[in-house]
């Protein structure tokens, strides 16, 4: 008799918590968001043309010796998958971390301690900055790439570079593709 | 540099701790006029729609329970819920706004976030983007995240009913708590919530996957979805369940460190909230301020140890030629040897090691389980942190409303001991506690050490449990003992490089998530209805005062006994070991 008096209330609440929070909570969210923040509702996607050719919040894969290079990236198949985020998960003292560090060391071809940001694969595979240091160590390698002064690679950087939130909150970082995008020549 | 620790880190923790109170405060009252059926500036708007379900449900709001009629109103309903989400997940192919065509979830992977998000534990077995479709998002996952949290907060209101109540059988009605707590708490707080960090960057949209042909000429699949309407709830209801995989550390979660305040407030704002909630409806202010005294006194010295050890480092790193040595720039200064050394294994830049220390300890003081950075990759006593906090049960700050019964359990065990040690009969806030109310505490208190110790013994002795192990050595064991501990204590955060979407996690984590939530629940309700008919007993000479500073340390103490002497032996095997051989270099 409990039960059945309670059965009504229980899936009559249901549904409406469902119409509720899981219908126009979500809609209501969508429109005031997409209303006054558009771009940002929508991805922050940068176009070229018509083209969609990335995210300002989206970290990118970059080998060649005249692009800025971000953080490792763990994701699977290939690294900076943005449809499967993934960190590493890699333990203190799993071989395999040292291993991907060394490798990454190796690939930099710089001599001396390199900033441990640039070594280490991001939580979510996808992380758009580096930290100041990290950006500096590569502005030899991408001048000499691109057959420009090392001043001009650090105005890119520079461009791109945010400090701390309100002085205080966070860490000062390096938008990667932001100064790619810049020393591309496709932002000014 | 004081303890290891920058001066930049000390502001960010003590911003971050005032933030939390001067909200905090507010809330608190706000929630005890909503509990209390007072008039709040929200009734203009939400009292019609409360009579409204009322009236659909069929309830009426003015008829009060006992504590068995109020505990089946609870299983009642999070069985509807969880009818409901297994049918949405197990169906999701054949659903609408599926624009990636997501497959329905396999039966034992439904059943796991089914039991995951009704037990407000949000372990995510599943990988959000390539999972999940927007509508098992929004209208399955979403809707839990709040209704869950709701159930707790509910539960919360009638045990301070039981201790304030006289000689009564009767702890409130169930329907008006549940729609109260949504309607006027949840829902408002996650509007603003998500509207604040859809100004940050966080995305919310019902477009179908973009793809982007990057600067190198390859194509980049971008998940996107309906994010910050989600976040917004899995933050505020102590829930943590990611949309994506990654959880709070994606970019699209949690794009700046602006976001990552709001979030780390939203994780324990609500429960700290419930303190002065608390305060106010037993009409003693003092009572609510020890006991968030007490949670305040455990979270800051773990979030510093964490913080502490992290930015330590690695040194298996530094021997293979990392610099990790912290750079500090003043104010929003980034000079180009700025960095945020430390182990950055598995954090993201923007947040660097204090960001992610501190979001570490309070996801698993309060049972939120999201992450903002990979607590496998930890340093083994920076992973210590965020799994001890677990293991008190909790009761730090802890979930919404589930927090705060489980800590005033814990006050009553305390009243026992400290009414033992002096031989008098124990008191709290005039109510005698008699064996019944100790069995009952007892039970809440020990029920998941058992689970948590039981259910990894059986994972790390069986083929099947230790085929899911990342890591090798003690991490390996770490990482299953971090999962039954999550799962017991409902929590949801893990050491992710466990392969858990495995038949056997699946089934033995949702068992434990499933017991350790109403193996708390119902012997909280026990209690309620059995103080409830007691008579209230007046101040005496002989009465322990429990708003005292001195009472906050004997709290403080039989908390951390309880933890530490329970888990000692299991922690030596993971973590401890973990750290002794990373220095042995």
């Amino acid at each position: 008799m409990l039960l059945i008096t309670h059965l009504r209330p229980a899936l009559v609440s249901m549904g409406l918590f469902t119409l509720l929070c899981g219908g126009l909570y979500p809609l209501a969210t969508t429109g005031i968001v997409q209303g006054l923040f558009a771009d940002k509702a929508k991805g922050s996607l940068i176009r070229d043309g018509q083209t969609v050719i990335g995210s300002r919040l989206i970290g990118q894969n970059f080998t060649q010796p005249g692009y800025l290079w971000g953080r490792l990236s763990a994701t699977g198949p290939a690294p900076y998958n943005a449809g499967a985020s993934s960190g590493s998960n890699y333990g203190v003292n799993n071989p395999a971390l040292v291993t991907a560090a060394q490798g990454r060391i190796e690939a930099l071809g710089v001599t001396g301690p390199v900033p441990v940001d640039l070594i280490t694969a991001s939580g979510s595979g996808l992380d758009p900055h580096i930290s100041p240091a990290a950006a500096e160590i590569q502005v030899p390698r991408i001048a000499s790439a691109r057959g420009v002064t090392p001043e001009q690679v650090r105005a890119a950087i520079h461009a791109a570079t945010e400090g701390r939130s309100f002085g205080i909150l966070g860490e000062p970082r390096v938008n990667v593709l932001e100064v790619n995008l810049r020393l591309d020549g496709k932002i000014k | 540099m004081w303890l290891g620790i920058t001066a930049s880190a000390w502001v960010q923790l003590a911003l971050y701790m005032c933030v939390l109170t001067a909200l905090a405060v507010p809330l608190g009252g706000y929630m005890a006029r909503v509990f209390s059926g007072e008039r709040t500036v929200l009734t203009a708007i939400f009292g019609p729609v409360e009579r409204l379900i009322h009236r659909l449900c069929g309830v009426n709001s003015v008829e009060e329970m006992t504590w068995k009629t109020y505990a089946v109103a609870v299983i009642l309903f999070s069985l509807t819920g969880f009818v409901l989400l297994f049918g949405l997940l197990v169906g999701q192919g054949v659903l609408p706004l599926n624009p990636q065509h997501l497959p329905g979830l396999t039966p034992d992977l439904a059943f796991n976030t089914a039991v995951s998000f009704i037990t407000n534990t949000n372990w995510q077995s599943y990988g959000g983007e390539t999972t999940l479709s927007y509508f098992s998002q929004m209208v399955g996952l979403t809707v839990q995240n709040f209704v869950s949290a709701a159930v707790g907060m509910a539960v919360l209101v009638a045990l301070i009913r039981g201790l304030t109540r006289h000689s009564t059988d009767r702890l409130g009605n169930f329907w008006t708590d549940l729609v109260r707590a949504n309607l006027y708490i949840l829902l408002p707080l996650s509007l603003i919530v998500a509207v604040a960090l859809g100004g940050l960057g966080v995305i919310q949209t019902f477009d179908s996957y973009a793809t982007a042909r990057t600067l190198e000429g390859r194509d980049q699949v971008i998940a996107l979805g309906p994010v910050a309407s989600q976040e917004a709830i899995k933050m505020l209801g102590t829930n943590g369940g990611g949309f994506f995989n990654t959880n709070s550390a994606h970019p699209f979660e949690n794009p700046t460190p602006f976001s990552n305040l709001i979030e780390m407030v939203s994780i324990l704002l609500i429960p700290a909230a419930l303190c002065f909630t608390f305060g106010k409806m037993v009409g003693d202010r003092r009572q609510g301020v020890a006991i968030f005294a007490a949670m305040t006194l455990v979270f800051v010295p773990f979030a510093a140890a964490a913080i502490g050890f992290e930015q330590a480092g690695n040194p298996h790193l530094v021997a293979a030629g990392a610099d990790p040595t912290t750079a500090q720039a003043g104010g929003n200064m980034a000079p180009a040897t700025a960095q945020a050394g430390g182990n950055m294994e598995g954090k993201e830049t923007r947040f660097g090691i204090v960001n992610s220390a501190i979001w570490a300890a309070a996801t698993t003081a309060a049972s939120n389980g999201s992450v903002n950075a990979m607590h496998d990759s930890f340093t083994p006593l920076g992973g210590l942190v965020p799994m001890l906090l677990m293991k008190f049960g909790e009761v730090i700050y802890g979930g919404a409303g589930s927090g705060l019964y489980g800590m005033l359990v814990f006050v009553i065990l305390t009243v026992f001991i400290a009414g033992l040690m002096v031989g008098r009969t124990p008191e709290y806030l005039g109510k005698k506690i008699g064996g019944y109310e100790i069995k009952m505490a007892s039970i809440a208190v020990l029920l998941p050490c058992a689970l948590v110790l039981g259910a990894t013994a059986l994972a790390v002795v069986t083929p099947l449990g230790k085929a899911g192990i990342f890591n090798p050595g003690a991490q390996g064991f770490s990482e299953v003992l971090y999962a039954f501990t999550s799962a017991a204590n409902n929590n949801g955060s893990a050491f992710a490089g466990l392969s858990a979407n495995t038949p056997f996690y699946n089934t033995l984590l949702a068992l434990c998530m499933l017991f350790g939530r109403f193996f708390v629940l119902l012997p909280v309700l026990a209690i309620a209805g059995s103080l409830a008919a007691k008579k209230a007993v007046p101040v005496s000479a002989g009465t322990l005062p429990t708003h005292t500073p001195l009472f906050v340390a004997i709290l403080i103490g039989v908390i951390l006994l309880i933890g530490v002497l329970t888990y000692a032996p299991a922690l030596a095997l993971g973590p401890v070991i973990e750290h002794l051989n990373m220095i042995k270099g």
